[in-house]
């Protein structure tokens, strides 16, 4: 907490810590990681992700730049995305990436799962109408295979269905021959990843964060 | 084993049956013991007489003996004979084991294994012969390479680098503080008057410290493959007892060297230092090389498939002994190799090489771990021993004491710099699992002869026993009673495969916006290192470039794919039990009645006689016959015409949606069996009842119920007609003709 007598007059970042629960350290960080990115200026744009030059490499760069405009991972239920956010979205989406802490009853890792659940639900749900199709499915796996050269369209679209089949199948259990599958609901996908112990993988480390490197 | 079988049936005959086993082989290893000894005499007697008989011979030419028809001559096979006898005696006692269900059970199998070893030493002892003895080089050189090697191969190579930071911090730093606490320890009971100790020096002691508090791979393996915990645990621990070798290795020679020279400065400390971090890069640079040379050898063996195997054994034997040339750490080297070697060869060779490489090393492994344990149980009965009470009771209590407060301590220290921290109950574990096994004895062994060694050896003995056995059995109703995470049974979904690649990228992304450059962020960047560079050169043909979602999803699919001919004719699928096909999933087109233009009967024949030409060209490949040849295998073929099928089920159902089909809409379309015909004849659409397998031809079983009606209706409609017509749609509408899919999967 020595930290933030080494941030003077940042009395926003108790709010900001409350909402988040990132520490005064943390937010220090990334409130510097912010404003490198956005060359000092109030708010981010897309265009100022575009330009991070590891991100290039990433075959997912389009969803996650998305991903941090999108008014659903803002945490105020609102729907539709944004053309700029400010500091505290900034945050507050990179909240998600938080580690749970150690000692936590089972309701509060159940939630923490649940977050972190909903975040990857909505960076698939594109349309944003609660399910994800087959198509967004197809479209998720094509951009996971996008980067790898060949780009076979017609494995991708048989993984993508083998991968939809699987969840119908653990699902729905039973469906007659001419029923038909809407989407992934949200409580399918928690059925889904239940075994994949997302609170332990889904974390990033926030405080040896070096912001004076790269993003030029 | 014929009398096994009928027995097995009755409830009193397994156990009554196994303790027959045991005796027997016991009676028989005793016998061979002994008939060595037997021969020695004979032998000495012989070389006696035979100057004699050579005079005989010269001198009563004319005294002709008769043709032997029947001669007795063991000598010649004497040592391949005892080894064999010894390995297969190994395995009946193993075998035996399962066979008594409920103590199977309770006992852990490496408990049952050296209690057999005691049993036959002390039986070989009692008749007074000559006991084979665990000898080092033995062990170090042909036991212990496979079960290091099979250990290193199949490492959950995921978990090991997440913790490896964990890991490295236990096997370095755990492994130093139990030596010299439990070497310090002991000196200073030494010191104590009244135990008679006083002659152990500080160095030996230090020594002994050394040799006793290694966490050995061979005994965690043993206890802890039976009793399925997470797969977090099993790695740190056995991570642990692998990487640990290194320091091992530097301390016992450090030790060994200046218990002779008498003192120690703070160059040669420092020298030591230097000298460990030799020891294990180098040991690790060995077996990465030898890796990357078998990886490369394996991309040109597509012609000679038979000798795969071979290269993946030797390449990593190779790794072992050179490491061991130069005093480097021979683990490490064994399993940087299996690490570097793995993905590369599993890219290029058959299926059924991987297959052989999996179960051999498993097999040779499984032996191993075997012979282990009964040597050490007779090599118990026949060494040297000096019993002491205090130094033995001193040193089991201190290797306790000295691994739970070093767990405690330095999960205190890592649980800091972790993200998923250890709990009390897997600090528990950690500490429990901490097993002391063969290496330790045979270090012992390896140690100059002086008054000492022997106490050594019975205390480094008693803590063998205790932690293997008291530990070993107590361990498994500990994890039920603290109900530690068990292992998950993982049936390979397509689901977490990718959602595990999207999460990689995903986390690597939000590192690179945050500036940081983490743990994904470098992983991300050698995986791409590996894509663009390594993978060109080391993977034959086109499988360099196959992402790994697709290598995944093929080798689903070819699971399956054997699932299914595995179960060929029989009535189940034992699969998910749900109804779930492709057509509940794709989306209905609007269109119902969608104009399907005709075409003319000769294109139609031709169509069908490409469709069958593509279909019988798989099977009609010239067969000669060599003994070097694994036959042309008709299974792989078959996997990729299955899959072939499976599309075309799926396309049929999807084209039936668009058939005139009656209008009661309660009646299930039309479905064509699929029939998985043997080889002779050739492949047709087969529409009359059969049992329900080619329908499983889906990914998911179909209800039962199902075939029945298709197989009413399908008497319904004339065949013929149908037949040409699905043809037909299925040409056109097959995006893939059949020749690309079968080379997907070569």
């Amino acid at each position: 907490m020595g930290a933030l007598q080494s941030l003077p007059g940042h009395p926003e970042y108790v709010d900001l810590a409350e909402k988040t629960g990132f520490s005064y350290q943390q937010i220090g960080v990334l409130h510097k990681r912010f404003k490198r990115l956005s060359h000092n200026e109030e708010t981010l744009l897309r265009e100022h992700f575009s330009k991070i030059p590891d991100l290039e490499c990433n075959p997912i760069r389009s969803q996650i730049t998305e991903a941090f405009f999108d008014r659903r991972n803002f945490r105020q239920n609102g729907e539709g995305t944004v053309e700029e956010i400010g500091f505290e979205e900034f945050l507050v989406v990179m909240s998600h990436f938080r580690p749970p802490s150690l000692h936590m009853t089972e309701e509060q890792r159940e939630s923490v799962r649940r977050n972190k659940l909903r975040f990857l639900f909505n960076m698939h749900d594109t349309d944003n109408d609660g399910t994800i199709t087959l198509e967004e499915y197809r479209h998720v796996v094509e951009e996971l295979l996008s980067l790898s050269g060949t780009l076979e369209k017609d494995t991708a679209k048989s993984i993508a269905d083998a991968a939809m089949l699987e969840v119908a199948s653990i699902s729905m259990g039973h469906m007659e021959p001419d029923e038909f599958y809407e989407g992934i609901t949200f409580e399918h996908f928690l059925r889904l990843l239940n075994g994949f112990e997302i609170e332990s993988r889904m974390n990033v480390r926030f405080l040896n964060m070096d912001a004076t490197t790269l993003c030029k | 084993m014929a009398e096994l079988r009928p027995v097995r049936r009755s409830s009193t005959g397994p156990p009554l049956t196994g303790l027959i086993c045991v005796f027997l082989l016991v009676f028989v290893s005793v016998a061979s013991a002994s008939r060595d000894v037997g021969n020695n005499e004979t032998r000495r007697n012989a070389a006696g007489e035979a100057p004699e008989d050579s005079h005989h011979q010269t001198n009563s030419t004319a005294h002709k003996k008769a043709f032997p028809v029947l001669s007795l001559n063991y000598d010649h096979v004497r040592k391949p004979f005892e080894i064999a006898l010894w390995i297969l005696l190994a395995l009946l006692m193993k075998l035996g084991f399962h066979i008594i269900p409920r103590v199977s059970n309770v006992v852990p199998e490496s408990c049952l294994l050296i209690g057999v070893g005691l049993l036959v030493g002390g039986i070989i002892k009692a008749i007074r012969e000559e006991a084979p003895v665990l000898d080092t080089k033995l062990f170090f050189l042909y036991l212990l390479p496979p079960i290091i090697l099979d250990a290193g191969y199949f490492l959950p190579i995921r978990a090991f680098t997440e913790n490896m930071g964990t890991i490295l911090v236990f096997a370095v730093v755990g492994t130093l503080w139990n030596a010299f606490f439990i070497g310090g320890m002991i000196y200073g009971v030494c010191q104590i008057e009244g135990t008679q100790l006083a002659s152990v020096d500080l160095l030996s002691c230090l020594l002994f410290g050394t040799i006793v508090s290694a966490v050995d791979p061979v005994a965690v393996l043993a206890v802890f493959e039976e009793i399925h915990i997470n797969e977090l645990l099993y790695i740190l621990v056995f991570g642990e007892s692998l990487l640990n070798d290194a320091v091992t290795v530097v301390l016992y020679h450090l030790f060994e060297e200046f218990s002779h020279a008498g003192t120690v400065t703070v160059a040669d400390a420092f020298l030591g230092v230097i000298c460990f971090f030799v020891v294990s890069l180098g040991g690790i640079l060995v077996g990465a090389i030898y890796g990357l040379l078998g990886a490369f050898t394996s991309r040109f063996t597509s012609h000679t498939r038979v000798i795969e195997p071979l290269f993946v054994f030797l390449y990593s034997y190779m790794a072992y002994l050179s490491a061991e040339v130069f005093h480097l750490s021979g683990i490490m080297s064994l399993i940087a190799c299996g690490v570097t070697m793995r993905p590369y060869v599993e890219a290029n060779v058959s299926h059924k090489s991987y297959t052989t490489i999996k179960y051999f090393m498993k097999m040779w492994s499984s032996v191993s771990e075997t012979l282990i344990f009964i040597f050490l149980g007779v090599s118990t009965v026949a060494g040297p021993h000096a019993w002491n009470w205090t130094f033995v009771i001193v040193t089991v209590v201190l290797c306790l004491v000295s691994r739970v407060l070093g767990v405690i301590g330095l999960t205190y220290i890592i649980n800091k710099f972790r993200i998923v921290k250890l709990t009390k109950k897997d600090q528990f574990i950690m500490a429990y699992g901490g097993l002391r096994g063969a290496i330790a004895f045979s270090l012992g062994f390896l140690l100059t002869d002086n008054e000492m060694k022997s106490m050594f050896l019975t205390a480094i003995i008693t803590v063998i026993f205790f932690t293997v056995i008291v530990q070993g059995m107590t361990i498994r109703p500990l994890v039920e009673l603290l109900a530690v995470k068990r292992k998950k049974d993982s049936k390979g979904s397509i689901n977490e495969e990718i959602h595990t690649q999207f999460l990689d990228h995903l986390l690597t992304g939000i590192e690179d916006v945050c500036g940081h450059y983490g743990h994904h962020h470098w992983k991300d960047k050698l995986s791409r290192f590996n894509k663009t560079y390594v993978k060109r050169w080391l993977i034959a043909g086109e499988r360099s470039t196959e992402p790994q979602l697709i290598s995944f999803y093929n080798k689903m699919e070819m699971k399956q794919a054997i699932m299914l001919v595995e179960s060929g004719s029989a009535a189940k699928l034992p699969t998910l039990m749900s109804s779930v096909s492709m057509q509940n999933i794709q989306p209905r087109e609007s269109a119902r009645g969608r104009a399907i233009p005709s075409i003319s009967k000769s294109r139609e024949q031709e169509i069908r006689k490409i469709l069958r030409g593509n279909l019988q060209n798989t099977r009609q490949r010239l067969r000669s016959y060599s003994r070097h040849d694994l036959f042309i295998d008709p299974f792989e073929d078959n996997v990729s015409e299955v899959r072939f099928r499976k599309q075309r089920v799926e396309m049929e159902r999807r084209m039936s949606h668009y058939l005139t089909v009656p209008a009661n809409r309660q009646e299930t379309p039309l479905v064509r069996k699929v029939c998985f015909e043997p080889e002779h004849r050739v492949y047709t659409y087969d529409d009359s009842e059969r049992p329900s397998p080619p329908d499983a031809v889906n990914l998911l079983s179909e209800s039962p119920p199902r075939p029945n009606q298709s197989g009413k209706l399908g008497a319904k409609v004339p065949d013929q007609d149908q037949e040409e017509q699905d043809q037909l749609k299925l040409s056109r509408c097959l995006s893939d003709p059949g020749p690309n899919k079968e080379e997907d999967l070569s």
